[in-house]
C-alpha cells in the first residue's frame, strides 16, 4: 500500500500546478471565459505541448502511457484554478469512451488527434427525461442499409458541446427505450448534415450545447464497439470521469479553504482577525475534515477507476461520488460564509469555486442519488 | 501510488483473521457481538492467548515483547481484531504507561513493570483527569511532596476508567507549584495498594460501572516511584496521549457494528418487518459506511506517510473527530433496530428468572449508545481536537 507518487508523476503535478499559477490567474480565467469559446485556446496548445491531452493514454494508441493517477493529478489542479477547457469531456470521457470502445484504427486515429490538441469531442448522451439513469437513451439509429447508419433524435446538456469538433453520440438501435441492451456510440462530425447545436453559458462558467440529429448519417466505420451493446463502455467512461470529477472538486474544495483560511488571518473586526473566533476556528476546522474525508475519496476514485469488476466499481463510485457531494456542498457553503460579503462578489474566485463545486455535485448523480444507489446494493464491506 | 495491500499484507491479514477466527473463545466474542459488558477475566483471557502468540504488545520493541510488525501490519492487526469481534487490549498498560515507562523510565522500571503489562498481570489505570482539570489537564491539583523516604500523593483523580479492577495506576502530580502549569509536574507509578487510596465508583448513564473516582490521601510512594525527570511529566503525558492516536479511529469496531446492524436489522421486530427493508433506514446505513469507507483510507493514508515526521499530517486530525461520530452513528442505527423495544431497561448481569420484554438481543442496544457518547468526550474532546486543528494545521 502506498500513496506516493513517481517523480514523473511529481513532476506532471508541479507542471501543471506552474502552468496555472502563471497562466491562470482568476483575472485571466474571466478573459478565457469572455472569449468566443468560452475557453483558452492558447492554453489548449499548451496542454498539448506538456502533454496532458494523452496523459492517461496507452503509448500505442497515440497517447503517453499514463491513466487514471495522472488523471487525477491534472484535475486536480485545474480545480484549483477553475480550469475552464474541455479536458474533462474530451480527454476523460471522450477518452475513456475510446479506449474501452473503440477499436485498434479509431483509438490510433483519434486519441493521436486528441493528445495533439488537433481534435476536442464531446459526449452527447443525456436526454430530456433520462435523469442521471444512463441506460435511458430514446435518441434512436436505423440502419441505412448499406452498411451505415441514421440518427434521430435529441441531445440534452452536452458539456461544452458548441465548441467540440466531434461528438460521440449515444442512440438506441434495438429495444424499449430504458432496456440496458440495444445501444450504440456513433462518431459524428459536430457540422454533420442535420445537427442542429445550440450552445449557451452554465452556472459554473463552463459551457453546455443542447443537440439535435435529424436523418444524421454516420458511416459503417464510424461506429465506436457493438452497435447495440454500448452500455458497458458508458458506465465504465462515467465511472472514469467521477473520479476525475473527485479529484477536481478537492482541488476546487482545497482552494476554497486555502483562501477562507488566508481570510480568517487577515480579515479584522472587533479589532482582532477574525480567525481568533473559536466559532470560526472550529468551522474551518470541520472544512478541513471533509476535505480530507473527500481527498481519501479521491484515491479510492484513482485506484478504483482501474477496476475491471463492473459492479465493484460502480459501488465504490458512488461511495466516491456521494462523499465529494456531501464535502463539496459543506466546504463551498461554508467558504461564501465565513468570508462574508465579499463572497458574494461575482469578481471574486471563492463564490465561483462554490458554483463549480455544486455542479460537479449535480453530475452524475448528486450525494443523494448515491447514497440511495448504495442502499440498494448492500453493504460497502461485504 | 497503489492502494492494494501486498501479497505478504494479504497472508498476514488472513493469518490474523483465521487466528482470531480458531483462539477467540465464543463466550468472549458472543458477548462483544452483542454488546454485553466483557469481565476481567474475559479481558486477561483473551490478552493471554495473544501472549502466548507473541502478539499482546504488538506496537512494542520486540526486546520487550513487539512485534517488528511495520505500521500497515499494525493496522490490519488492529482492524482484524476488532472485526472479529475480539476485545480490544486493555489499553492503559500495553497503549498508554507502557510506551513512557520503554521510552523514559529506568531500566529497573522497564524490568519490573513491562513483562507485568505484555500478559496482563498488572492491571493499570489513568490518574490524569481530575475534577478541575478535565480538556484543560494541565491544571490539575494533584500535588506530590518529597518527604525522606519518598512522595507524599495527595488529590483527586477522577473518570479513571476500570479502577476497580486496577493493580496499578499511572498519576500526573504537580512537583512544583511555583512553576508554570506545565512545567511543575512529574509522573508517577503508584501501586493501588498503598495505603490512602480509595476508589469510588461513578455510575454511567447506561447504567454501567466502568468508571471511578480515585481519591489519594497522603498517598506514600518510594523515590523510584517517578518516572525519568522531575517536573518532565507534562512531557510524557504529551507523549503518552500522542501515543493514544494509534487506532484511535477503531475503524474495524465500527465495521463490526455494521456487520451486526445489518444482522439484527435483518429480524422482523414484532408487528413491522424487518429494518432492513425500510429504504430510509438503509440510506442512513449507507451515509455512515460512505463515511467510513473515506475514513479507513485515511487511515491508511495516515499510516503509510513516510514523509511528515514532526509535522503533522492533515489526515491525523481527522481520525479522532470523525471516527467517533462514525461509532456513535453505528450506535445509533443499532439502536433504531429494535425500534420501541429500545425502551425496557434491564439490570446489566442481572441474574433473573424474568423473561426479558421484546427480543432478547435488545437489551444492550440503547445502553451502548448512551455509553458511546463518550468517545467524542475523552482522549482529548472533539472541541479540543478542533481548536488543535485550527492552531496547528491552519495556523489560526
Amino acid at each position: 500500500m502506498d500513496f506516493e507518487l513517481s517523480p514523473e508523476q511529481e513532476q506532471l503535478r508541479d507542471n501543471v500546478a506552474r502552468l496555472m499559477r502563471e497562466r491562470y490567474g482568476f483575472e485571466a480565467r474571466k478573459g478565457y471565459q469572455a472569449s468566443p469559446r468560452g475557453w483558452s485556446e492558447a492554453l489548449w496548445r499548451d496542454y498539448a505541448d506538456m502533454g496532458l491531452l494523452g496523459a492517461p493514454f496507452a503509448e500505442a494508441d497515440g497517447g503517453f502511457g499514463g491513466g487514471p493517477v495522472e488523471t487525477m493529478i491534472v484535475m486536480e489542479q485545474f480545480g484549483k484554478a477553475l480550469a475552464l477547457e474541455p479536458y474533462l469531456q474530451t480527454v476523460v470521457l471522450c477518452g475513456a469512451l475510446l479506449k474501452h470502445g473503440a477499436g485498434e484504427k479509431h483509438r490510433a486515429e483519434l486519441i493521436g488527434a486528441i493528445a495533439a490538441g488537433e481534435s476536442r469531442l464531446s459526449f452527447a448522451h443525456a436526454e430530456k427525461q433520462s435523469g442521471f439513469d444512463l441506460h435511458d437513451v430514446g435518441c434512436s439509429v436505423v440502419k441505412d442499409g448499406g452498411g451505415g447508419f441514421v440518427l434521430n433524435g435529441e441531445k440534452t446538456l452536452v458539456g461544452q458541446g458548441d465548441s467540440a469538433d466531434k461528438l460521440i453520440v449515444s442512440a438506441r438501435l434495438a429495444g424499449a427505450r430504458r432496456d440496458r441492451d440495444g445501444i450504440g456510440l456513433f462518431l459524428i462530425d459536430a457540422d454533420a448534415p442535420g445537427v442542429t447545436r445550440r450552445g449557451y453559458p452554465t452556472q459554473d462558467g463552463q459551457r453546455a450545447a443542447e443537440i439535435a440529429f435529424a436523418d444524421v448519417r454516420a458511416a459503417p466505420h464510424d461506429v465506436i464497439g457493438a452497435p447495440d451493446g454500448a452500455l458497458p463502455v458508458i458506465e465504465r467512461a462515467v465511472d472514469e470521469t467521477v473520479a476525475a470529477l473527485a479529484a477536481e472538486a478537492v482541488g476546487a474544495m482545497s482552494e476554497a479553504l486555502t483562501m477562507t483560511v488566508e481570510y480568517l488571518k487577515t480579515r479584522k473586526q472587533f479589532g482582532v482577525t477574525i480567525g481568533s473566533f473559536q466559532a470560526l476556528q472550529h468551522r474551518a476546522s470541520d472544512m478541513i475534515v471533509a476535505l480530507e474525508q473527500a481527498r481519501s475519496m479521491m484515491y479510492l476514485a484513482a485506484m478504483m477507476a482501474g477496476e475491471d469488476d463492473a459492479a465493484e466499481r460502480a459501488k465504490a463510485m458512488s461511495a466516491v461520488k456521494a462523499q465529494i457531494g456531501r464535502s463539496a456542498k459543506f466546504i463551498g457553503q461554508q467558504a461564501v460564509q465565513m468570508h462574508g460579503g465579499i463572497a458574494m462578489t461575482y469578481e471574486y474566485k471563492v463564490g465561483h469555486l462554490f458554483k463549480r463545486l455544486t455542479m460537479i455535485d449535480a453530475a452524475y448523480g448528486d450525494a443523494d442519488v448515491h447514497v440511495r444507489r448504495l442502499a440498494e446494493r448492500g453493504s460497502l464491506f461485504a | 501510488m497503489d492502494l492494494r495491500l501486498t501479497e505478504e499484507e494479504l497472508a498476514f491479514r488472513a493469518e490474523v483473521r483465521a487466528f482470531v477466527r480458531d483462539n477467540l473463545p465464543a463466550s468472549i466474542r458472543e458477548k462483544t457481538v452483542a454488546g454485553r459488558r466483557l469481565s476481567k477475566d474475559d479481558y486477561v483471557r483473551w490478552t493471554r492467548i495473544l501472549a502466548a502468540k507473541g502478539w499482546a504488545a504488538p506496537h512494542w520493541p520486540p526486546a520487550w515483547g513487539g512485534t517488528g510488525w511495520s505500521p500497515i501490519e499494525l493496522s490490519i492487526f488492529l482492524d482484524e481484531t476488532q472485526r472479529g469481534n475480539a476485545p480490544e487490549l486493555v489499553a492503559f498498560g500495553v497503549s498508554m504507561v507502557g510506551p513512557v515507562i520503554y521510552t523514559f523510565g529506568s531500566e529497573k522500571q522497564k524490568e519490573r513493570f513491562l513483562p507485568r503489562i505484555v500478559d496482563l498481570r498488572d492491571w493499570w489505570c489513568q490518574g490524569f483527569s481530575e475534577p478541575g482539570a478535565g480538556s484543560d489537564l494541565a491544571s490539575l491539583r494533584t500535588t506530590a511532596r518529597r518527604d525522606a523516604d519518598g512522595w507524599v500523593i495527595s488529590g483527586q483523580k477522577t473518570w479513571t476508567t476500570m479502577a476497580q479492577y486496577a493493580d496499578w495506576i499511572f498519576v500526573l502530580a504537580r512537583t512544583n507549584p511555583q512553576a508554570k502549569k506545565q512545567e511543575g509536574i512529574s509522573f508517577f507509578l503508584v501501586d493501588m495498594k498503598t495505603p490512602g487510596i480509595t476508589v469510588k465508583p461513578i455510575q454511567t448513564i447506561d447504567g454501567g460501572h466502568e468508571v471511578n473516582e480515585v481519591f489519594l490521601d497522603d498517598v506514600r510512594v518510594p523515590a523510584d516511584a517517578i518516572v525519568g525527570e522531575e517536573n518532565k511529566g507534562w512531557d510524557y503525558a504529551k507523549f503518552l496521549l500522542a501515543n493514544e492516536r494509534n487506532g484511535i479511529a477503531r475503524v474495524g469496531v465500527s465495521k463490526a457494528r455494521l456487520d451486526r446492524v445489518r444482522e439484527l436489522a435483518s429480524i422482523p421486530v414484532y408487528g413491522s418487518g424487518p429494518k432492513i427493508e425500510d429504504p430510509f433506514f438503509r440510506a442512513k446505513l449507507a451515509e455512515v459506511e460512505v463515511e467510513l469507507k473515506a475514513l479507513e483510507v485515511t487511515q491508511m493514508r495516515v499510516i503509510s506517510n513516510r514523509r511528515t515526521a514532526g509535522k503533522p499530517d492533515p489526515a491525523s486530525s481527522v481520525l479522532k473527530i470523525k471516527g467517533s461520530e462514525i461509532q456513535q452513528a453505528t450506535t445509533e442505527l443499532l439502536m433504531e433496530v429494535v425500534g420501541p423495544y429500545a425502551l425496557p431497561y434491564r439490570e446489566p448481569d442481572a441474574m433473573s428468572n424474568e423473561p426479558p420484554v421484546g427480543p432478547d438481543w435488545a437489551g444492550p442496544l440503547a445502553p451502548t449508545y448512551f455509553n458511546t457518547r463518550k468517545v467524542s468526550i475523552y482522549g482529548g474532546s472533539n472541541e479540543i481536537q478542533r481548536s488543535i486543528i485550527a492552531k496547528a494545521i491552519l495556523g489560526l
